[in-house]
């Protein structure tokens, strides 16, 4: 018990500090690196809850392609970060306020949070039921069986994404010099090539 | 305080989602910082669901989560996309600069 409440509070404390350091940080590139630090207690935290599959996903969607698709964006654009920085101290005040307000909301409705005795009656797929299946094993169980739908309509929604973001990116830039392999192996002496007979005595 | 119970979870995603929610005020200007507070604000409800599936002992939490991150990985793609674009056509990447659609 201690060993867990230990762990929970190591992972939620790192958790809220790097939360913290990503959004007041001046370096963007140290916001993304906090942001990963950040999403690795966070895969702690669900390791602590017994979502294993869920956390080792956190690591390898957030930490393998989100943050580091951010990485790549921070430091490829060539942007004057401290010019971003200016006027934005003005709206402190009413991001404090309805941070507040939002705070004390949730945590007031959190703190008495309990289950009603009609939603053990609800659990569409009970844990119990899966017996001594690991936490990946019974998630494959259902997540290729009743959420095919689902788990296919996730699969395009990334492809529509792919092919956005392959849209949006792509140019085509003129006035450049590139290979053209096919035209340059196709290229032949005769067609760049001429010889010609020059009689001595009139070439120039 | 040493009993680790569903409270504690959700308490801990109410101060991540204001935390995200914070981020957007203090960083206005900037459009990356605010896509990584979104993140943030995505990880907070991961936690509320993975926090109600294991002390409900429902699966259809963890289910749920999987598709939250499909979504949440295609919207960071899609943003940085435009992010990039935009930043050619304007060399910029201020909230303020991204005006053109009001004429």
């Amino acid at each position: 018990m201690v060993v867990q409440a230990f762990a929970f509070y190591l992972f939620a404390g790192i958790l809220l500090v790097s939360a913290l350091m990503v959004i007041t940080a001046r370096n963007p590139v140290h916001s993304v690196l906090f942001l990963i630090l950040g999403f690795f207690n966070a895969a702690g935290l669900f390791v602590l809850l017994g979502a294993e599959f869920i956390a080792m996903i956190l690591v390898i969607v957030y930490v393998g392609a989100v943050a580091v698709l951010f990485l790549f964006v921070v430091m490829m654009l060539d942007i004057d970060f401290a010019n971003l920085r200016k006027g934005a101290m003005q709206y402190i005040p009413v991001g404090i306020v309805i941070g507040a307000i939002l705070l004390f909301e949730l945590v007031a409705v959190y703190s008495y949070w309990q289950f009603a005795p009609e939603a053990a009656q609800n659990i569409a797929l009970p844990l119990a039921e899966f017996g001594e299946l690991q936490n990946s094993e019974a998630l494959g169980m259902v997540l290729y069986t009743d959420y095919i739908f689902a788990f296919q309509m996730s699969g395009l929604i990334l492809f529509v994404a792919m092919i956005g973001a392959i849209v949006l990116t792509n140019r085509t830039r003129p006035n450049i010099r590139k290979q053209k392999v096919a035209e340059q192996h196709a290229r032949k002496a005769s067609d760049v090539l001429e010889v010609t007979q020059v009689t001595s005595g009139t070439g120039a | 305080m040493l009993d680790i119970g569903m409270q504690h979870y959700l308490i801990l995603a109410g101060i991540l989602f204001t935390i995200g929610v914070f981020g957007i005020f203090l960083n206005r200007k900037n459009v990356i910082v605010i896509l990584m507070s979104i993140e943030l604000m995505l990880l907070a409800v991961n936690i509320n669901f993975v926090t109600f599936s294991a002390y409900l002992g429902d699966l259809t939490g963890q289910v749920f989560v999987m598709f939250t991150l499909t979504v949440a990985a295609a919207e960071a793609a899609i943003g940085l996309a435009i992010l990039v674009v935009f930043f050619r056509n304007k060399g910029s990447i201020a909230v303020e600069d991204i005006s053109g659609m009001q004429g």
